[in-house]
């Protein structure tokens, strides 16, 4: 099917039967392949290595993004609903989103993706979502809220921004590949936008699939960050999912996400001894300065040549210091790293978002206990804060917080 | 207009036989078979999943939301039986409607109604889509809210009818002309019938 074709030669297709049509369709297609253009055919897989291809579930009993070993790169989206959307508008939303995260998360383009080739690559995608205080509210279902989920109080050492603060719904989005968090971003918010409008959006990273298999996330005070979460089984079971309460909470959770800058410029008059004294860690391994590796028990009682305790008082390990697994919080935290100013100050931090069973048992109190004195409030500052109640996850031809809302 | 261009009204269903066929290659080349419109067992497994009862199977029904006035509903039509099946009609509660085409007159790309139908050959696949043949909601007696589902109903040329639900999405690409006086100019629209995947 050349340009120079004459009528004939296409009325003759017309009447020629599948054979010759077919015939015609490859020589076209041939044509088109070496324009760059495949015509007619779904998008071809490229070949790639396991990190685009890797799949983590959607549907289950539980949401996935929380107990999951954390992907590469992560977007948190908070959504202020729009007037008007209640309860019915709320189950049209999750439904939708619930459909798309289902597709995206297992390498399928969303229903009428406008970019389906950005759909193919899941890379461990994982959608998981958060029903902030206002959704509650907006649902007529106040009295259904767990108490817990509310802003937290006011603490001393706060500095919160409203742009990063609240949120009535949060979408939080994990993959291995930025490009695939990109997609499902603009996915998921091009769907939201006629019940919600976006409040914030925090994209955070950690070191690429495969850098460092297994191992604590390490921050941008070059900290290990993470390492007194609970280990997989029964202690996340205990700390993280709620076992009790209603259909529409077990096996939920909640999560706070709070935006927390660090003052890399102070931090860079600090030396290295200071440094990890204000931690209570060493820095290379991020054994306990008591121990020497990173998940050695600390000795809060070990005293130095000085007679001081080795591990200060004040040092973060020992603020944050948590035993019993009922009272832990799974830390899943991302870096940010924004543009410095012209005069090279740095705009970094931490996404710090923090899964529990429940917020006031288990948050607050490490919250507090941080809050009143650690050392290392001196360099960092919370700039943001949100809470959301997590419902369960759904199965197959469900959607997410289908228990609630419908 | 057929009596004006009889060859240009037809090139677009020799284009969508083209299509569908192209589909069916690929899908035998992937599965490590030599070229053949005969779909192997595995791709015959791959689409039943999605096949419902019916004379056609619907893949990823949607509807475009809208407030009013007209809209339009895609879908994948695959029929795994082994004769063609022919579309005579779509119909649903809250509008009348027509099946349309993107068809080439005059060197413009133009919409209007599909005259006889829409033929789904055997063991092929029909793929409507924004920008392509779509089933057109002519006159919305209410608002297609994002999120809906609708219920849609298919007649057939044999007097077989079949129904599918299709979600409500907020959509915004591939803008077409939704004039009523059909033969409009479509500013931007390609000249191919290449479907995105």
């Amino acid at each position: 099917m050349t340009p120079t074709s004459r009528p004939v030669s296409r009325r003759g297709l017309l009447t020629g039967g599948a054979l010759a049509a077919g015939g015609t369709v490859v020589g076209a297609a041939a044509v088109a392949t070496t324009r760059g253009e495949p015509a007619g055919r779904p998008p071809e897989r490229p070949p790639t290595a396991g990190v685009g291809e890797a799949v983590e579930p959607f549907h289950g009993v539980r949401q996935a993004g929380i107990a999951t070993e954390p992907q590469a790169h992560a977007a948190f989206v908070a959504f202020t609903l729009r007037p008007g959307t209640d309860r019915g508008a709320l189950g049209r939303l999750l439904r939708l989103l619930s459909d798309d995260a289902a597709r995206l998360t297992q390498g399928r383009p969303a229903l009428a993706d406008t970019e389906p080739e950005l759909g193919l690559l899941p890379a461990r995608l994982t959608v998981t979502f958060g029903f902030g205080p206002g959704l509650f509210t907006a649902a007529g279902l106040d009295d259904r809220r767990p108490p817990s989920v509310v802003d937290l109080p006011a603490f001393p050492i706060d500095r919160l921004q409203p742009r990063w603060s609240g949120g009535d719904l949060l979408v939080q989005l994990c993959a291995d590949d930025p490009l695939t968090v990109a997609h499902a971003q603009r996915v998921l918010v091009k769907d939201t936008r006629p019940f919600a409008t976006v409040r914030w959006v925090q994209q955070g990273f950690r070191r690429a699939a495969g850098a460092e298999p297994g191992r604590t996330q390490r921050n941008l005070f070059s900290q290990l960050d993470g390492t007194a979460n609970p280990k997989p089984g029964t202690p996340v079971e205990t700390a993280v999912w709620i076992a009790d309460g209603p259909d529409w909470l077990r096996d939920g959770t909640t999560l706070v996400v709070r935006r927390i800058s660090m003052n890399l410029e102070t931090w860079d008059l600090l030396g290295r001894t200071d440094r990890e004294l204000a931690v209570g860690r060493r820095l290379d391994s991020g054994a306990p300065l008591t121990g020497t590796r990173e998940h050695d028990e600390p000795d809060f009682a070990a005293l130095g040549p000085d007679g001081l305790t080795v591990i200060s008082d004040f040092s973060h390990l020992t603020r944050a210091h948590v035993t019993d697994d009922r009272f832990r919080i799974l830390r899943r935290p991302y870096n940010y790293d924004g543009v410095p100013a012209a005069d090279g100050t740095a705009d970094s931090g931490l996404i710090f978002a923090a899964y529990q069973a429940d917020i006031a048992t288990q948050f607050l109190p490490i919250q507090r206990r941080l809050a009143e004195r650690d050392l290392l409030n001196e360099w960092t500052t919370p700039i943001g804060s949100a809470v959301f109640a997590v419902p369960p996850g759904c199965p197959e031809g469900g959607w997410v917080g289908q228990q609630l809302l419908d | 207009m057929p009596s004006l261009l009889p060859r240009r009204a037809l090139r677009p269903a020799v284009l969508f036989t083209g299509a569908a066929l192209i589909v069916s290659l690929a899908a035998c080349g992937s599965s490590g078979t030599e070229s053949s419109t005969t779909p192997t067992p595995s791709a015959t497994a791959s689409t039943a999943a999605t096949v419902e009862a019916g004379a056609l199977g619907v893949r990823d029904p949607w509807v475009k939301a809208a407030d009013e006035g007209m809209t339009a509903a895609f879908a994948t039509f695959v029929n795994d039986s082994d004769t063609d099946v022919t579309i005579t009609g779509a119909a649903t509660e809250i509008s009348p409607m027509e099946l349309h085409e993107m068809a080439m007159a005059n060197g413009k790309m133009v919409m209007r109604a599909k005259q006889g139908g829409v033929m789904v050959k055997a063991r092929s696949e029909y793929k409507l889509e924004p920008g392509g043949d779509h089933l057109m909601l002519m006159d919305l007696a209410k608002p297609v809210r994002a999120g809906d589902e609708l219920t849609f109903t298919l007649s057939f040329a044999d007097g077989r009818t079949q129904t599918f639900r299709a979600v409500a999405k907020p959509f915004t690409g591939a803008q077409e002309s939704y004039a009523p006086g059909h033969g409009e100019p479509m500013p931007d629209m390609p000249t191919s019938h290449s479907p995105a995947p």
